[in-house]
């Protein structure tokens, strides 16, 4: 039963992060119609980013993080501008392949300036577990999840709250007629891809610290958060939210009572049985973007 | 006059090892030309379908797995106390058993998917290349896992009245995938031109008018993906008796990528694309290993695909066809456009 508990508490944080990854995912497929594979690349940035930020230029690890969700915010922005504002209007597959090239170059790019070694961030964490009866989680675990936590509901603010959100969900709904209405559609795309973006930069700078960061990270944080927004159902984010944590939950119980060589199986697998059985996602009924 | 061209071409490339003896660079050719079958029969799929399957590489891997484990055997546990033994079988079985088994994921892969097209089939063909390569990393009983499936026996031909012939020598080895890349392409060649293959185009181009003068959707697509799958098993039976080892990073993504590089450059939907595009891309590194860093070639390949897309958006082949066409209507009287606007549709 303690290992259970134990199980449950690691589906909480680790769901926590997956979440962030799935809801930007599934903003920009939603809104924009663009299979977005540069996002595990900006996972992976996050991540470079806290490292560079705490470990060479000597900052303090709670600036650094907001440090690296800026920096991906630029970064998705500038992808935006260069990539996709050019392709807007050709078919899903084309933005999808540059997408792709766009993700080989800058990964390829990571591997050559960073190097293939993996590195590991130094947080001000302590290193002993907090100790609640059968259960022990670490401190920087605790903290991972409260600031996942928060970022998914200044997300969801955000999109329900705000004169931006409100634009973001008219665009999802009918891009023509958002636009008769006076949303600048070109501005909404820019800003829903760099919130995405930042978004996996998030996940990656607060997953990173916990385990090492090397080039390659995001490719598997690309495919669960694909995994996540297809349970959840495509643009939907109160579903990305609970596809993060089923996720996260299939992956511990499968590692642990399974094999822990399948852990990363678990996302595929889902994303397989979902296709054959609900192919909308599991809450497509539900409201979509909000 | 194509038939010229495509006779010219393959008694070009047959010729080649005649004047070529860097080893390295014979190497370079075979890979490539196996890469290219792979290439073909991804084309098959994205160019006439429109359906872009990025797991491509897990029928190659596949069809790799099944002809080194059948002409290498296996002693495996079951759950319930089943053994299962396999002695070995000739290479030649393992080639044709890769094609079947892998020809069999293709209707699997096809059979899920196609009720969920556009992104999601892209998704599943991932996800299921991703699942293959972590049964072959983890089921270390059958393959070895990481450690790798070594000493893969080379092909053997039996000739008749001159005995048998195993093929492990570069020259041999070349001349075999030249042999398969032909029989490739003239096979998706006679496909396309088919009924099947017009099936195939009119639901790519406007699958309502497909459906409503009776093609059946999931069944053209289907059996384009079992065609695709089993020729790109045949492809990895080759780079198994090949290279002789294999390892679960042959399911890696990049393959993939590679394959579909080749197949956007050269041009989607025409014949020719995934061998122009191969070469390209089967050879640039050859020429690039001396001046660049592995690293900065993966990110001049990415750049050059993002390039192309903007550039030549529907790749070499149909670019240079279409203009090659446009002249000769011009030069020709008014009368001839109708007859090459209808020889541009067909592919090039």
């Amino acid at each position: 039963m303690s290992e259970f508990l134990q199980h449950l508490i690691n589906m909480l944080v680790l769901g926590g992060t997956y979440a962030l990854l799935g809801i930007g995912l599934t903003l920009i497929f939603g809104i924009m119609n663009v299979v977005n594979f540069t996002h595990g690349v900006l996972y992976t940035f996050g991540a470079y980013i806290m490292f560079i930020v705490v470990h060479q230029l000597g900052v303090d690890f709670f600036v650094a993080l907001p440090l690296a969700v800026l920096a991906g915010w630029l970064l998705g922005a500038a992808i935006e501008l260069t990539l996709l504002r050019p392709l807007r209007g050709s078919d899903i597959d084309t933005t999808m392949l540059v997408m792709i090239g766009a993700w080989i170059a800058m990964q390829s790019g990571a591997l050559w300036i960073w190097g293939g070694v993996a590195k590991s961030v130094a947080t001000p964490f302590p290193e002993a577990p907090l100790v609640l009866g059968p259960v022990s989680v670490s401190w920087l675990r605790l903290f991972v999840l409260a600031a996942a936590g928060m970022l998914i509901v200044v997300t969801y603010l955000l999109i329900n709250r705000t004169k931006l959100g409100c634009a973001m969900r008219a665009t999802f709904q009918d891009q023509d007629t958002a636009s008769l209405m006076g949303v600048n559609v070109d501005l909404i795309y820019t800003s829903t891809f760099a919130i995405g973006s930042s978004l996996a930069a998030a996940a990656g700078a607060l997953l990173g610290p916990v385990y090492v960061i090397f080039p390659q990270m995001g490719d598997l944080a690309a495919v669960k958060a694909f995994a996540i927004v297809i349970l959840g159902g495509l643009g939907n984010i109160t579903g990305a939210v609970i596809g993060g944590f089923i996720l996260a939950l299939a992956e511990e119980l499968g590692a642990g009572y399974v094999s822990s060589g399948y852990r990363d199986a678990m996302g595929f697998l889902i994303i397989i049985a979902v296709l054959i059985f609900k192919p909308t996602g599991l809450f497509a009924r539900s409201e979509r973007v909000g | 006059m194509k038939l010229g061209v495509a006779i010219l071409t393959i008694v070009a490339l047959a010729s080649v090892p005649l004047w070529l003896r860097d080893p390295y660079l014979m190497n370079a050719l075979i890979t490539t030309g196996i890469f290219i079958i792979g290439a073909m029969s991804l084309n098959l799929l994205l160019g006439f379908t429109g359906q872009l399957s990025l797991g491509h590489i897990a029928f190659f891997g596949i069809g790799a797995y099944v002809s080194a484990l059948t002409s290498l055997g296996f002693d495996i546990g079951l759950p319930g106390g089943f053994r299962v033994v396999h002695d070995p079988w000739p290479p030649v079985a393992g080639f044709a058993l890769a094609i079947i088994v892998a020809g069999l994921c293709g209707y699997l892969v096809g059979l899920l998917s196609f009720r969920v097209r556009g992104a999601y089939f892209v998704i599943v063909t991932i996800s299921f290349a991703e699942v293959v390569r972590l049964v072959a990393l983890n089921w270390v009983e059958l393959t070895q896992g990481p450690l790798a499936l070594t000493n893969i026996p080379s092909i053997t031909i039996g000739l008749p009245e001159l005995g048998s012939l195993t093929l492990r020598t570069k020259l041999q080895n070349y001349y075999l995938v030249l042999a398969v890349a032909v029989a490739a392409y003239v096979l998706i060649s006679r496909l396309v031109h088919s009924h099947f293959g017009r099936a195939m185009r009119g639901l790519m181009e406007n699958e309502t008018l497909a459906v409503s003068v009776g093609i059946d959707v999931t069944k053209t697509l289907t059996l384009a993906a079992i065609i695709s799958a089993g020729i790109a098993g045949a492809a990895g039976s080759l780079y198994a008796h090949y290279i002789r080892i294999i390892d679960p990073e042959v399911f890696a993504f990049i393959n993939t990528v590679t394959m579909v590089i080749m197949v956007i450059t050269g041009g989607k939907g025409s014949l020719a694309g995934p061998v122009v595009g191969g070469m390209i891309f089967g050879l640039l590194p050859v020429f690039l290993r001396p001046i660049m860093a592995p690293e900065a070639q993966w990110i001049a390949y990415g750049g050059v695909l993002v390039v192309i897309l903007f550039v030549l958006p529907r790749g070499i082949v149909p670019s240079l066809a279409q203009r090659f066409a446009q002249r000769r209507s011009r030069a020709d009287s008014a009368g001839t456009v109708a007859f090459s606007e209808r020889d541009a549709k067909e592919p090039a």
